[in-house]
């Protein structure tokens, strides 16, 4: 039986069985590869989605529980020819390293400034602080995450 | 005249062709055997190679770790990259930007003085010739060996080198696929693997029946000896054979693991190769020995992504695609293991989650080759799982160091020895004691060598920055070469020179304390050399040490210093912390020395991420054991650094003054630990000479 969701504004349906993982979903049948495994148990943020604008873990979100539902990654977010606001202010700070653990802090940010477009740092760390990061680009990422709240309050399209 | 000393990557590959290659499309394709893995590496060769060819950046492509079209660089280790790799692309692209202009001075029938080279394009006393790099690359003969004799540009000319300029890789990494991890094939076959408990262990049998039940779904087994893996085109049938198959398999030899092992203190007394390096044992009594013991346990990699790598065996060619730190070395390292003639394997680069040192990179490459060779024709993706990447990557060693110091009359170190007890620092598949890890469950393991340590003259393993930097009249290092430990241990970012500036860092504070000085002028008064002294004082001056108080009331600030193994960059570092149950780093200052720095922004954000894994490191991280190995599977019991414990932090290089450049991506880490330890005993008036600072520590130091 097919599942029907809106993944970046366009409607798919997917032919899996229901308790497929949301991740495996995104990756292997539609081939977007932003959205990363790191552990499987909702412990690093790698795999961070939006669903319905909120952040949920892509390893353990069942395919069944986002049937009808509007899924966003960070293929929908921008592009390297087109970023938006919000990869272009990590890029503007350098804000990474390895790169590994970026699309699914973008993907958290993204829900952050959408509900609230003025953060204080102190509101970045607690929606950042269930991601892990290794590399120690930390600060920097914080500083990119209100570069691109300014921007985007400046006028710059979300 | 004698010839100039090149480079050992020059010695290794001689030709210039192995290095750079006009293209078609009017680039210029510089290949490199260094590889990216975070830490910008391909931008700073990008940034020499368009500095001495006078090109712009976007005109350089960088091929890096590619063993048909790359020069053999070995491993991308020991922050020597810029240093070897980018010094190599330095004397070559010097090299072709002369052969290119005097070529073009030929065809034009001028001097070569007359010419000069702006963009790329060739002007003739400023005027535009028609000529540049690609009208002549047909006439440049590029499988020539480099000769190392022209000069590169002066420093005082660089315009593209020492200028901040923004990653290459970085937005690919931002917006979707960029990993090997993302590579995905249309026929491309999922595999996981049931890993061999440890090395001697047999297979006494598998339910396969039970494990196909449990995979729900078209599942093959792959066995060779006690290697087995688990493949299917879907990825979750694969995984679930994996979490499954443990419970299905039963192994005899296994070993048994105590619980003291997890501890570096068991280290001492264990069966070890002793040396002894330096100034003879002190041929009088002390008079004044001061002697402490520092200790920092095993810790882990910890990667964000599990080990991945891409095989197809096909007509007898094996290729492989890996995040592992050397193509070249992993080719050989292959050939060996699989019995294979080196030509008939490929080996390239895909940028991988950062490793920090050996991690399960290379051996997720032998995982993925042999079930490759069961099943020709096939593109196997092999990822490790959560649980096998924490379990069986090879971690950094524990170490115990005692310091043994005798002090003169003013209460300064009159003599020295670094007594160090730890496991080998590096086992590197190839090295000489290291294996790919799925040989080892293979039907003919290779035999058990005796590990070594890297030597002195490559910057030690636990011996790293094991003597200190100080002005000491006669000093020593006792080395315990620790021979068999509970785990299987490798290059971590730093070598020793964590716990060894550790101990040294602490010790000077403590003397200073113990003759009545504050910590900065006790260290100035036995620091004669320039360039540190001047590091020590900026620092000071940065965090406003002279108003730093008497401390003792929760609030620290301590200093930390060394110069990376004692000949790379200089690194002091202030640490503020608060300590009330557990320890926080509110926040650091940084001032470094690598002489000259490639891409600065690039650098400092090597400084800042060494400083933040090293506060995660001295304040939580420790591997922890079971019977069976190793038991700290996950990241709830292998914890790092989160977003809400990150210090401020003001990180700076001081300017290069004519001194060349020195790799940057470990100075950092002793003197950031030193400085906090030395902060937490500012602020308890306690020193914690065991890593990592934890709640139960602190407690225990305050009873």
């Amino acid at each position: 039986m097919n599942i029907t969701l809106t993944v970046n504004g366009e409607a798919r349906s997917i032919a899996a069985p229901e308790t497929t993982s949301l991740l495996e979903v995104l990756r292997n049948h539609l081939g977007l590869m932003g959205t990363r495994y790191g552990c499987g148990l909702e412990q690093c943020g790698c795999c961070m989605v939006l669903v319905d604008d909120q952040p949920a873990y892509a390893c353990t979100r069942e395919l069944g529980t986002v049937a009808g539902r509007r899924v966003a990654t960070i293929e929908g977010l921008g592009t390297p020819a087109e970023p938006h606001p919000l990869q272009q202010a990590f890029l503007d700070e350098q804000a990474g390293q390895c790169g590994y653990c970026l699309s699914g802090i973008l993907m958290s940010a993204k829900a952050l400034l959408d509900r609230n477009p003025n953060p204080s740092r102190a509101d970045i760390v607690t929606a950042l602080d269930k991601h892990l990061c290794r590399c120690g680009a930390h600060q920097r990422i914080l500083r990119a995450v209100e570069r691109a709240a300014a921007s985007l309050r400046n006028g710059r399209p979300a | 005249m004698t010839a100039p000393v090149l480079p050992a990557s020059l010695v290794e590959n001689p030709r210039l062709d192995r290095w750079i290659k006009f293209q078609p499309d009017r680039t210029v394709r510089i290949a490199t055997g260094k590889v990216e893995i975070g830490q910008g590496i391909v931008t700073a060769i990008g940034q020499i190679a368009a500095e001495e060819l006078d090109l712009p950046l976007d005109r350089i492509a960088v091929l890096s770790g590619d063993t048909t079209d790359g020069p053999n660089e070995l491993y991308t280790t020991s922050s020597l990259s810029v240093d070897v790799s980018g010094g190599s692309v330095r004397l070559v692209c010097a090299e072709v930007r002369a052969k290119a202009l005097e070529r073009a001075a030929l065809r034009l029938n001028c001097g070569r003085d007359e010419l000069s080279v702006v963009d790329g394009r060739f002007l003739q006393n400023g005027a535009a010739t028609g000529q540049d790099y690609w009208t002549v690359a047909s006439e440049i003969d590029l499988t020539q060996a480099v000769t190392g004799t022209v000069p590169p540009k002066p420093v005082a000319a660089y315009r593209v080198v020492g200028r901040s300029v923004p990653r290459v890789d970085l937005p690919a990494k931002l917006s979707g696929a960029a990993f090997v991890h993302d590579v995905l094939p249309a026929d491309v076959l999922h595999a996981r693997t049931l890993r061999q408990p440890n090395r001697g262990a047999v297979l006494a049998s598998l339910d396969e029946t039970a494990i196909q039940r449990a995979a729900k779904g078209e599942l093959q087994i792959v066995r060779e000896a006690n290697f087995v893996a688990f493949v299917s085109p879907v990825e979750s049938v694969a995984q679930a054979a994996a979490v499954a198959a443990p419970l299905h398999a039963k192994w005899s030899n296994l070993r048994r693991l105590v619980p003291e092992q997890q501890e570096a203190a068991w280290l001492k007394g264990q069966p070890s190769d002793d040396r002894h390096i330096g100034a003879p044992p002190p041929a009088s009594p002390p008079r004044n020995l001061v002697q402490a013991t520092f200790s920092r346990p095993y810790i882990a990699h910890a990667s964000m992504a599990p080990s991945c790598a891409l095989a197809e065996f096909r007509d007898g060619h094996l290729t492989v695609r890996s995040h592992g730190q050397g193509m070249h070395p992993l080719r050989q390292n292959l050939a060996a293991a699989l019995g294979l003639p080196i030509e008939a394997i490929t080996c390239q680069h895909l940028h991988g989650a950062g490793c920090y040192g050996h991690n399960g990179a290379d051996d997720a490459a032998l995982d993925a080759a042999l079930i490759a060779r069961h099943l020709p024709g096939k593109c196997i993706r092999l990822q490790w799982r959560r649980e096998e990447e924490f379990g069986f990557e090879p971690v950094g060693p524990a170490m115990l160091v005692t310091l043994h110091v005798d002090l003169d009359d003013r209460g300064r170190p009159a003599d020295w020895t670094t007594e160090i007890w730890s496991p080998t620092h590096v086992q590197r598949p190839g090295n000489g004691t290291g294996f790919l890890l799925a040989s080892e469950a293979m039907a003919n393991p290779p035999p058990e060598v005796a590990p070594f340590d890297p030597s002195e003259p490559r910057g030690g393993g636990g011996t790293r920055n094991a003597l200190p930097i100080y002005d000491v009249p006669a000093h020593r290092i006792v080395h315990h070469l620790v021979m068999r430990p509970p785990v299987r241990t490798s290059a971590l970012r730093g070598l020793g020179a964590l716990p060894n500036v550790y101990a040294i860092e602490s010790l000077i504070d403590d003397l200073a304390a113990r003759a009545g000085e504050d910590p900065v002028a006790y260290r100035l008064s036995i620091l004669s050399e320039a360039r540190a002294r001047r590091l020590v004082e900026m620092v000071a001056d940065r965090a406003r040490w002279t108003s730093r108080g008497a401390g003792g009331a929760g609030k620290g600030l301590g200093l930390g210093f060394a110069r990376y193994k004692n000949r790379a960059a200089y690194a002091a570092v202030i640490a503020a912390v608060t300590v009330d149950e557990t320890v926080r780093v509110d926040r650091i200052w940084c001032v470094a020395d690598a002489g000259l720095v490639v891409n600065p922004d690039g650098a400092r954000n090597q400084l800042e991420g060494g400083i933040v894994q090293a506060v995660s490191w001295t304040l939580k991280e420790q591997v922890r054991l079971d019977d069976q190995g190793i038991a700290s599977r996950d990241w709830d019991s292998y914890p790092i650094l989160r977003f809400s414990e990150i210090p401020e932090m003001q990180v700076e290089f001081v300017a290069a003054a004519g001194n060349p450049a020195l790799g940057v991506g470990e100075c950092t880490v002793g003197p950031t630990a030193a400085a906090i330890g030395n902060a937490v005993n500012h602020a308890l008036g306690v020193r914690i000479r065991d890593m990592p600072l934890t709640r139960e520590r602190i407690l225990a130091a305050l009873a």
